[in-house]
């Protein structure tokens, strides 16, 4: 029995170890480029800066929200902390064509990629839209954020910010 | 080996794996285990006066767990899902728990392999889309194995065969499908490399089996679908074409017709900085595929058709909504989005967004061809492509988005939508119970961030409905008998977010002009919020009115119900 709790209490340690959310690379999946290209998620670098990665799509309000907000003060915030933001879109069949009109029309300058089949949306359990993923300067996933509420960009500010200076986040 | 033995192995080598490795080395060597999880629960009453009954299986939830590993090229993963029963308003063929998608897959270099459960699509679809919403519980997941193969820069070959999930076990046909992408400028990268243009042509090809065992129809097993596809782009300019062809499939959803079947879908935009246009068209005449023929619902769909209309956010915008006819129709949708630049007339200190948006469909002008030879199996029809049916669905709509400080922002919008509710919701002529819908619609939506990362959203709709109710009121017996008919509502919504944790809403819709007195009902609504980083916690109480709720193309009737509700989603 005592061997049991050991043996049972080693398993869960090392599975924490590496079930931990903080630290892991982006996943590799297919996604395609706005320019009807093919290319892969483990293709996403950011020269040692940290990334934002968000899920969103041309029919999720709240997403654009997001995605608006954050471009008011992207242009400001690249200068100061070096950030990319990538744009995923999950629009599929029905809209997808609509993705590069309204990239267009609201002036987004974010690298925008479509995950048509949701291949990337499922490596990185998103359930709902928007998500909102941080990646530090190793390429490690450190951060994310369901929903959009009014002001939340200001949060995602502030962790760029600590990123970009090497610090640690608390969720 | 005694399991004594085995068991204290397995802890030698969990232990030092876990001591002698630094903690980044050992996730390395390991791969990543992730996962997501989502609980929708809720409580059900009897509330008599919107018609909510649930009968006697008042708790219900819809509930699932994806598990994922990865480690380099390698990835595995389940999900188990459990509805004991589901929601009210899902398909009741849910009921039960297991785990209905569990994969393998393995991607190196210019190779990819899956086994187990995948999901695909082909182009636009319309030959191949294996597809999840979970949200709308729509899942036909293949279950077979899948190739990808890119043997060269710009040119993408996949091969698959399975079966279609159908609830929890597998629908009876099996599919098998194979399509490739060229991308000419990226397989000429030499020659056509440096070009603004891009050009990418494809094909699929797809084919289902299914034994006949039909008694008096004689059935064709093996039916095939083919289509050609074509893209251009360059700069902010896009266009895309597919043509598709099926051969004869006799179904439950064509009324076992011989016919064959068409679809011609294009679609073409330009977008620059501050204005874009786009259009698209489709003509879809007898494309339902389904790897069972005999199958409805959303279940066994091989393929999708696409829907361009709009999709609406706001609800009482959305409480007619379309979708696509699956035994044909003709149509398109337009939009035009402009941004009045800051400093301009209209555009004043934060400028100024207008989106119009328009669509309009309508059914084939189709002839019926008698059964030849006292037979049925040669039900045909004839389609004059030159000309078009009734009108299924319009709507028209102009949303304007104005910033007017740093604290305030509005839309205002407003829609004409037109639907032919008996043919596209109830499919049955009979427009004495369910009438075609002519409304007028009007949104005004207030966002106030009194403070950094607190704001108070304020939403007021308008549905007025044109359709002369007072003609329909009364059937012969005297009964008032409008069931779809719901003549105009109201509905006010205020969603107060103090910070970035927490909101709070509430919300009534009142259905103030309805011929049936009785009926001007108000429908309330509460919900809690709580999110924190990727875990989000809601609690609901309220009335949620009768209705067709459609996302993604794929609409579900929800009937009317009361109660307290609760969803919880994580992810790690």
């Amino acid at each position: 029995m005592k061997k049991l709790l050991i043996l049972s209490s080693a398993i869960i340690l090392s599975l924490s170890a590496f079930t931990t959310s903080d630290g892991d690379k982006i996943p590799s999946a297919n996604v395609k480029k706005l320019d009807g290209s093919a290319t892969n998620s483990n293709t996403f670098k950011n020269d040692g800066k940290p990334m934002i990665i968000s899920f969103w799509a041309t029919w999720c309000k709240p997403c654009k929200k997001e995605l608006d907000a954050i471009n008011e003060e992207y242009a400001e915030l690249v200068k100061e902390t070096g950030v990319k933001l990538i744009a995923i879109s999950i629009d599929d069949a029905r809209s997808s064509g609509k993705v590069v009109t309204d990239v267009k029309v609201k002036g987004w300058t974010y690298e925008v990629y479509i995950d048509e089949n949701q291949d990337f949306k499922r490596a990185m359990n998103v359930n709902n839209v928007p998500h909102t993923f941080l990646v530090n300067g190793d390429g490690e996933i450190v951060w994310s954020h369901n929903s959009y509420a009014e002001g939340d960009e200001e949060k995602l500010f502030e962790n760029v910010r600590k990123l970009a200076k090497g610090e640690k986040l608390a969720h | 080996m005694s399991l004594k033995l085995a068991s204290r192995l397995l802890l030698i080598f969990f232990v030092s794996l876990f001591y002698t490795s630094s903690y980044a080395q050992l996730k390395d060597e390991l791969g990543a285990i992730h996962g997501n999880f989502q609980i929708d629960a809720a409580n059900y009453q009897r509330d008599t006066i919107i018609g909510a009954d649930p009968g006697k299986e008042v708790f219900r939830y819809n509930a699932f767990g994806n598990i994922n590993y990865q480690k380099g090229g390698f990835s595995a993963g389940v999900r188990f899902e459990s509805y004991n029963p589901p929601l009210l308003g899902y398909l009741p063929g849910y009921r039960g728990s297991g785990v209905p998608y569990r994969f393998a897959r393995y991607q190196h270099k210019d190779i990819d392999i899956t086994v187990g459960n995948f999901y695909e699509q082909f182009g636009s679809g319309i030959t191949l889309r294996a597809y999840e919403n979970r949200g709308l519980l729509y899942d036909n997941a293949l279950d077979g194995m899948r190739v990808i193969f890119t043997p060269k820069k710009g040119i993408a070959i996949k091969g698959l065969v399975g079966k279609q999930r159908t609830y929890f076990s597998l629908s009876p046909g099996i599919v098998r499908g194979i399509d490739a992408e060229v991308n000419i400028m990226e397989l000429f990268d030499s020659i056509l490399g440096k070009s603004k243009t891009k050009v990418i042509i494809g094909g699929s090809y797809v084919s289902k089996y299914q034994q006949d065992q039909n008694p008096t129809l004689v059935l064709p097993e093996n039916v095939a679908t083919g289509a050609g596809r074509f893209t251009v782009l360059r700069g902010g300019f896009n266009f895309n074409a597919e043509y598709a062809y099926k051969a004869n499939d006799p179904s439950y959803q064509n009324k076992y017709s011989y016919k064959d079947g068409h679809a011609i879908i294009a679609s073409t935009s330009y977008g620059m900085d501050g204005f874009s246009i786009m259009l698209s068209g489709k003509m879809l005449d007898n494309m339902s595929f389904r790897s069972d023929r005999d199958a409805q619902n959303t279940i066994a769909m091989i393929n999708y058709q696409p829907d361009f209309s709009k999709f609406h956010t706001y609800s009482l915008m959305a409480y007619y909504p379309y979708a696509t006819q699956p035994n044909g129709e003709v149509g398109g949708t337009g939009e035009i989005q402009y941004k009045f630049k800051k400093g301009t007339l209209l555009g004043g200190k934060y400028g100024m967004d207008i989106t119009i948006n328009g669509s309009a469909y309508y059914a084939l002008d189709t002839t019926g061809i008698a059964p030849i030879n006292d037979t049925l199996n040669n039900y045909k029809y004839s389609t004059n492509y030159g000309s078009i049916g009734n009108e299924y669905y319009h709507d028209f709509n102009i949303e304007i988005t104005k910033k007017l400080s740093k604290k305030l922002k509005f839309t205002l919008m407003y829609a004409n939508q037109f639907l032919n509710q008996s043919i596209v919701q109830f499919n049955t002529p009979d427009k004495e119970e369910h009438p075609d819908i002519t409304s007028h619609i009007g949104v005004l939506d207030v966002v106030w961030r009194y403070k950094t990362g607190s704001a108070i959203r304020i939403e007021t709709q308008g549905f007025f409905g044109e359709y002369d109710y007072k003609e329909h009121a009364i059937d012969a017996n005297g009964n008032k008998n409008i069931t779809s008919n719901t003549g105009s509502w109201l509905s006010g919504l205020i969603e107060w977010t103090p910070n970035t944790h927490w909101s709070i809403t509430v919300a009534d819709q009142y259905n103030f002009i309805n011929p049936d007195d009785t009926k001007k009902i108000h429908y309330y609504f509460g919900m809690i919020g709580y999110t924190n980083g990727p875990t989000r916690v809601s609690v609901s109480y309220g009335r949620q009115r009768q209705g067709i709720f459609c996302a993604g193309g794929v609409c579900r009737f929800v009937p009317a119900s009361s109660g307290l509700s609760i969803s919880i989603s994580s992810s790690f």
